[in-house]
């Protein structure tokens, strides 16, 4: 009886608790409330047209080439790959027979029609703040688009996180369903900001670091850091020194254009701004930059570690990357790194080439690249790609060269570090 | 006289000054498609040890449709999916404009297989193999493989590995058309020698004098072809 007792307090009462702790969120969850459903109207598929693409919807519910917002694109994360599901009103394979409120439990409880947990890599950990209505006109705006047939693909996850149990536990570590709280300390433009900068726009996904489970580490939010499987790194949105003024409206031109006065977006930023940021209107990116200048400092983004460059090292680096640049770079990016405005990106002063790591900018020189096509930039200019012409020697060379001139502090770039990318 | 020579200095001032800008300083699409140059060479020229293949000259359709290709991923480079990622349909067509109306260049090319090879080659492109349902390349391409505008390239000019590369990409399934992808179907029905022989003959042949895509024709295509409209 003793032992029974004993082997009850092991192994039974702490199973419990993890089931508790597991099931515990579900309890929470209310029930599924329809409420009455808002017309269709014109205005209102118009003004979820306008928020699903704030929430870019379409970059990733989208197989390049293929019809609209009907899924299919393949989304890699560390754990294996994921696909994106048919947004179209097709009934069999798509949200034809959901309703509102199902939308919005998807959005805001990251609950599938059929109560099945639905993979973060859906963001729902940010879209939990879009409110009802928003997600309502969104819901509209889908069910107005023509019915596309395209099934679900079968996720391509390792074991065990393509268990509902792995997504359980996930979720009561990483996930609280809330709704963006007005604060009424701040002005209706912050609390605007804050609406589609934590809400839609899900701008942490990619500039807050995360852990090794793939949670989003809030103690260093908007601290930037790698996006997992891309090989592009986010910058920090939360800069130790206040922005100025003139960086917020190079942040504003970068944002509506993809271009501004001395830098463009690369990356999947120029995707994000490609689909989405450029049809946003001016206050509302006014409200976003507002918000993100008033974002509280957070610690340097972790840095992969780096092959140590000794001083000597440096210095011959420095001198051989003087001719390079002047040979391939100094055309367009200037004698001095001034670059030229809204053309090509200055280098001085440039926080993509001079950030702690230079992942970001050995990628740029291996693969170029253009800035994103929209309206008020219609044909940027572009950047060749060096990975035949310049040797990872070369490209260490010129970019601790370009990283360490002109009042630019950056250390120096190792060709072991051009060699992993 | 004194004139004369200002004026005759004028233009060599003016000349050198076009030379230095690398293109038509007047078309602004000359310095949009710098970052092309790279590989593609000045104009779409691309050097003798280049593998990007020459594509000044190419029919614009063609090119339009390589562009979209690349940026949707129908073909595979990664350099190009990055280039192109988030550019418009319209900019696209317009670099596609401006390298469809640039002048070729010939870039010469000793031939690297032996002489049956190279016949072998010469027969599959001049006549196809209709047990096979092997259409000539020539059938499409053009008798002299110059192209058929809007959509059909001309396959001269290039090197012998890029050719190879295109027919094996199109067999694995790595590059593909819009539907049906008529070129896929035609590398499946090929070997790797037959691919070989008709690579290494075509890339054996020059640049003729007159080498302009083919005007549109009527009547149809041999094989049906969805990137051809």
């Amino acid at each position: 009886m003793k032992t029974l007792l004993k082997w009850f307090a092991l192994l039974l009462l702490p199973a419990l608790a993890a089931a508790l702790w597991l099931a515990w969120p579900d309890v929470r969850e209310p029930a599924l409330v329809e409420g009455a459903a808002l017309p269709a109207t014109a205005a209102r598929i118009e003004q979820g047209r306008y928020l699903a693409r704030a929430g870019n919807c379409i970059a990733c519910h989208t197989q390049a080439g293929q019809a609209p917002y009907a899924g299919g694109r393949r989304i890699g994360t560390p754990f294996g790959d994921v696909f994106s599901t048919n947004l179209t009103p097709d009934r069999q394979t798509g949200l034809g027979a959901w309703t509102p409120g199902e939308f919005w439990r998807a959005m805001h409880h990251g609950r599938s029609r059929d109560g099945r947990l639905l993979y973060p890599a859906f963001p729902y950990t940010s879209y939990t703040r879009v409110s009802r209505k928003d997600s309502d006109a969104i819901f509209a705006y889908l069910q107005s688009l023509p019915a596309v047939a395209a099934p679900r693909q079968e996720p391509e996850l390792r074991f065990p996180y393509n268990t509902q149990l792995a997504l359980r536990a996930w979720r009561a570590l990483y996930f609280r369903p809330g709704e963006q709280r007005e604060d009424a300390q701040r002005t209706a433009q912050w609390n605007r900001g804050a609406y589609l900068v934590e809400g839609l726009g899900h701008c942490n996904a990619c500039h807050t670091a995360r852990n090794a489970l793939g949670g989003i580490d809030l103690a260093r939010n908007y601290g930037g850091g790698p996006i997992p499987t891309l090989g592009w790194e986010a910058p920090p949105l939360a800069s130790p020194q206040p922005m100025s003024d003139a960086q917020a409206a190079e942040m504003v031109e970068l944002l509506q254009g993809g271009t501004s006065r001395h830098g463009v977006t690369t990356g999947p930023m120029a995707e994000v701004v490609f689909h989405s940021l450029q049809y946003l209107q001016a206050a509302d990116i006014d409200a976003m930059v507002t918000y993100i200048r008033s974002l509280p400092p957070v610690g340097d983004a972790p840095v992969p570690r780096q092959p140590r460059v000794s001083a000597a090292r440096r210095a011959e680096l420095m001198r051989s990357g003087e001719p390079i640049y002047r040979q391939h770079c100094a055309d367009c990016h200037g004698q001095q790194g001034e670059g030229r405005d809204y053309v090509y990106p200055a280098l001085v002063g440039n926080r993509m080439l001079t950030g702690a790591s230079a992942g970001n900018a050995i990628r740029s020189v291996l693969l170029g690249g253009y800035g994103p096509s929209t309206a008020r930039h219609p044909q940027p200019h572009g950047m060749p790609s060096f990975a035949q012409r310049l040797t990872s020697e070369e490209i260490a060379a010129v970019l601790t060269y370009a990283r360490g001139n002109w009042g630019n502090e950056a250390p120096a770039v190792s060709p072991v570090e051009v060699q992993r990318h | 006289m004194k004139k004369r020579f200002q004026a005759a200095w004028l233009t060599a001032l003016l000349l050198a000054c076009a030379g230095t800008a690398g293109a038509n300083p007047a078309d602004p699409m000359a310095e949009r498609v710098q970052a092309c140059a790279g590989c593609h060479g000045e104009e779409g020229r691309s050097a003798a040890e280049s593998y990007a293949p020459s594509i000044a000259g190419k029919p614009a359709g063609y090119l339009y449709q390589q562009l979209l290709g690349f940026r949707d991923g129908r073909r595979k480079h990664a350099v190009m999916q990055q280039m192109l990622a988030w550019l418009s349909d319209d900019y696209l067509r317009d670099m596609a404009a401006y390298y469809g109306t640039r002048e070729p260049a010939q870039v010469p090319r000793p031939p690297r297989a032996t002489a049956a090879v190279l016949a072998r080659g010469r027969q599959l492109v001049e006549q196809g193999d209709a047990a096979r349902r092997l259409p000539a390349c020539a059938a499409c391409h053009g008798d002299q493989l110059l192209g058929v505008q809007p959509a059909i390239p001309g396959l001269l000019n290039l090197r012998d590995e890029y050719l190879q590369a295109q027919l094996g990409a199109w067999r694995n399934g790595s590059r593909h058309a819009p539907a049906p992808d008529c070129m896929a179907d035609i590398a499946r029905r090929l070997s790797g020698e037959e691919i070989a022989a008709i690579t290494a003959w075509i890339a054996t042949r020059e640049l003729p004098q007159e080498h302009r895509p083919a005007p549109r024709r009527d009547q149809p295509l041999p094989i049906d072809c969805g990137g051809v409209p």
